[in-house]
């Protein structure tokens, strides 16, 4: 960068580059200390507020309550998989009733909060009370439990079903039809041909899907079941000690995260063909 | 482009002077829940009534303060009082050793023991942890009721509602077995038509470790200034007769208990 | 028994003036959410996609906690902690200074740094598409920094955006139905206490949802709208 090329006539040019300490250094090490700070701070609370005896007798709660959540998430999400699969099928369907049928389920539950979805489970089921013990239902509808898992499988399947079917589309047609003038009949095009492509292309919103489905069944602590966040607002209920929240966003924060990586590794994995 | 970031900057600071606002001062903010009848509850309105509502009235203008009422879950009233949301708590809050560390209570205002209650039709012969092994019992969360159900009945299967009328909900639908609550919250429910499935099964004899010495109103840690304050009120209208005229006014008898 | 017609009526009979209420305070909720989201989103995803690595960094930590945690914990840690801690802070200098945080202001900051840490990785996918001779052909006439960003990045960039950030506020619009449980009396809760004094629960949370389902119909709406208007069409290939 030599200076002899300096005329009369003013140019903006492009900047130098950046050295010792541009605004943009100083700002960014001051947001990450700022975060530092903020960090150290939580874990000098917790180290300050650390109760041995509170834990003693919280902390199994909290690995049952996690036990709960995962559960409930696990079901949910493998019930809602199988669900998917004939939603996301009359959703391509050519047959109008049956994709606009499709549709307005997945409308439905991609348009509503989760937590009205399971309001109307729990509470509005319960007044079909006489009804459902007509047809032997509501020993399944009289546990809160149940009710979640029936409320979170609907509402996931609609998520899955878009999912699936967006990856499916993504397949190029000449896939298709390169496996049909191979003779495969259409379900073997399906299994061996198209799922294992759109599976690549389905991998990170599965991920993000099961990520929210976590974060998002911490509202079944308001129909009483004592999730993750149910064992929280019960220990705080009981000791009013705020740390009792911390080490819930740190336990949710564990999970995420270990998911988020997870999901990373395995689309490294099965995309090394694809690598250049 | 300029324009609209200054807008954006003016209506932010508009929005962040409108919810930080600086408390009024001397007049006294009073938090309770609103949804424990005949205790405190809201009315199809938006209004606040009942026992607590007037006796905190009471109180009041025998302080001769200027009170507003807050409604704010139950969940949350404690935090709430801490975060300064509100100066005093109202609410048929009972005065627990637990509660004590994070609050100051006065003396109590009032007294009644809890009670079981159970569908007309059921088989629950009384209220030891027998008689509700293997059933499932509905309480309101983070209450007296909740933690002795939890010590005592462990046989048996507990869930914590949000609110009174939630359990109720459910004990109507079949989804809990029995509840525990106050007797006196219990008697004004089953007075009315929704109230009409079910029936008291029995009163629980109070455990003081758990149940505390009755119902008081909870301020700020340190202060006790107003906790005298309060106390001489409430002695005040005990005395005048104020206290006697809104105990008759929902209930048969008189719910400030024994001395104690 | 009241006949439905009844209870979905306007005034102290019924229970419509109740929820319209609560339309009034997710709608208004959601709106006062939105600049603030997209203003933090966007300077996340400048942070993140910027030469400093501890811009980077400081950028990523603000995602990865805010996406990680469950949104109704941040709503509680925000409504409970924030409070006690600002209340603690003020304090310091003004012992009798007493701060109210109220659970609107609450709601909008807990979903408003949900929302902008969604929104930074929906900027950032878009500073991404935009190519560097953009910035480079900038400097090359003459323009700014600051400049450049504003006549010839940002409008490409709110074109590419545009879908994510439509999915987003769809998006908040559900979650805002969480505040319900710090007290904000939004449609949910006047459902849930229609709900609990009529007991007519089905029919309350029904009217709920479908509340909810004609926001996201008209928000639909609203959005081909925009999208027409800033000329999507024209770089559709």
């Amino acid at each position: 960068m030599s200076a002899t090329a300096t005329d009369a006539t003013k140019v903006d040019r492009p900047p130098a580059l950046p050295r010792g300490w541009p605004r943009q250094r100083v700002l960014g090490y001051g947001l990450v200390c700022l975060w530092i700070v903020f960090l150290t701070g939580i874990a000098a609370y917790l180290v300050l507020a650390w109760n041995g005896e509170l834990f003693r007798k919280y902390a199994p709660g909290y690995v049952s309550g996690l036990g709960v959540t995962l559960l409930l998430v696990a079901i949910s999400i493998v019930l809602g998989a199988i669900l998917s699969v004939p939603i996301a099928y009359a959703r391509m369907s050519k047959n109008q009733v049956l994709s606009g049928l499709a549709y307005a389920y997945v409308y439905f539950f991609r348009g509503t909060p989760l937590l009205a979805q399971t309001f109307l489970v729990y509470y509005g089921v319960g007044s079909f009370r006489s009804q459902l013990e007509m047809v032997g239902l509501w020993g399944f509808f009289r546990e809160a439990f149940n009710c979640a898992i029936f409320a979170f499988s609907l509402n996931t399947a609609a998520y899955q079903a878009e999912i699936l079917r967006g990856a499916i589309q993504s397949v190029p047609r000449g896939q298709w039809e390169g496996a049909a003038s191979l003779g495969l009949h259409k379900l073997q095009t399906m299994w061996k041909i198209i799922l294992p492509q759109a599976l690549i292309v389905a991998l990170r919103p599965y991920g993000n899907e099961i990520i929210l489905m976590i974060k998002g069944s911490a509202i079944v602590a308001i129909i009483t079941v004592y999730d993750l966040m149910g064992i929280t607002k019960l220990t705080y209920s009981r000791t009013f000690d705020f740390q009792s929240y911390v080490w819930a966003a740190i336990i949710y924060l564990i999970i995420v995260e270990t998911l988020r990586h997870a999901v990373e590794w395995i689309e490294r994995r099965i995309t090394i063909h694809l690598q250049r | 482009m300029r324009i609209a970031l200054r807008i954006a900057l003016a209506a932010s600071a508009a929005l962040l002077t409108l919810g930080v606002a600086q408390a009024q001062e001397k007049t006294l903010r009073i938090g309770t829940e609103g949804a424990y009848p005949p205790f405190n509850n809201l009315t199809a309105d938006g209004q606040l009534e009942g026992f607590d509502i007037d006796i905190a009235k009471a109180l009041c203008d025998e302080m001769k303060v200027k009170c507003t009422f807050v409604a704010q879950d139950w969940d949350g009233i404690i935090p709430a009082l801490q975060a300064g949301k509100f100066d005093a708590i109202v609410a048929s809050m009972s005065i627990t050793p637990e509660r004590a560390e994070k609050v100051d209570f006065t003396n109590k205002y009032y007294n009644t023991p809890p009670a079981i209650v159970a569908p007309k039709d059921s088989d629950i012969k009384g209220v030891t942890k027998e008689d509700l092994a293997g059933k499932t019992i509905g309480v309101q969360g983070s209450t007296t009721h909740f933690n002795y159900s939890t010590a005592t009945y462990t046989d048996s299967t507990i869930k914590p509602y949000p609110t009174a009328q939630e359990y109720q909900l459910d004990l109507a639908n079949g989804r809990v077995d029995a509840v525990n609550d106050d007797i006196t919250v219990l008697e004004g429910w089953l007075a009315t038509p929704e109230g009409a499935c079910c029936k008291v099964i029995g009163a629980i004899k109070p455990d003081i470790k758990i149940h505390g010495p009755g119902a008081g109103i909870a301020v700020r840690k340190g202060e006790t200034e107003l906790v005298n304050q309060f106390n001489a009120a409430i002695d005040a209208i005990r005395a005048n007769g104020k206290y006697k005229e809104i105990n008759d006014k929902y209930f048969k008898f008189d719910v400030y208990g024994g001395e104690s | 028994m009241q006949s439905v017609w009844t209870l979905l009526s306007w005034g102290p009979e019924g229970w419509l003036d109740d929820i319209a209420y609560g339309v009034f305070i997710t709608v208004s909720l959601a709106a006062a959410t939105l600049p603030v989201g997209l203003v933090i989103g966007f300077l996340v995803a400048l942070a993140k996609q910027s030469d400093e690595p501890s811009l980077r960094l400081a950028g990523n930590i603000y995602t990865t906690i805010f996406r990680g945690l469950p949104e109704l914990l941040t709503l509680f840690i925000i409504f409970y902690g924030a409070q006690i801690g600002i209340q603690q802070v003020m304090r310091l200098y003004n012992p009798t200074a007493a701060v109210e945080v109220n659970a609107f202001v609450s709601g909008m900051i807990a979903l408003g740094v949900v929302f902008s840490s969604y929104a930074s990785e929906v900027f950032l996918s878009a500073f991404r598409a935009i190519p560097k001779g953009q910035y480079e052909g900038g400097y090359s006439v003459g323009l700014s920094g600051w400049q450049t960003m504003q006549l010839v990045v940002l409008p490409q960039l709110i074109r590419i955006a545009l879908p994510g950030l439509a999915n987003l506020w769809l998006i908040l619009l559900k979650d805002t139905a969480l505040v319900s449980a710090i007290g904000l009396t939004d449609i949910l809760r006047q459902a849930g206490v229609a709900a609990r004094v009529t007991k007519h629960a089905f029919l309350f949370f029904g009217v709920a949802a479908l509340i909810y389902l004609l926001l996201a119909i008209i928000s639909s709406f609203g959005i081909n709208a925009i999208e027409r208007a800033v000329g999507r069409q024209q770089v559709q290939r």
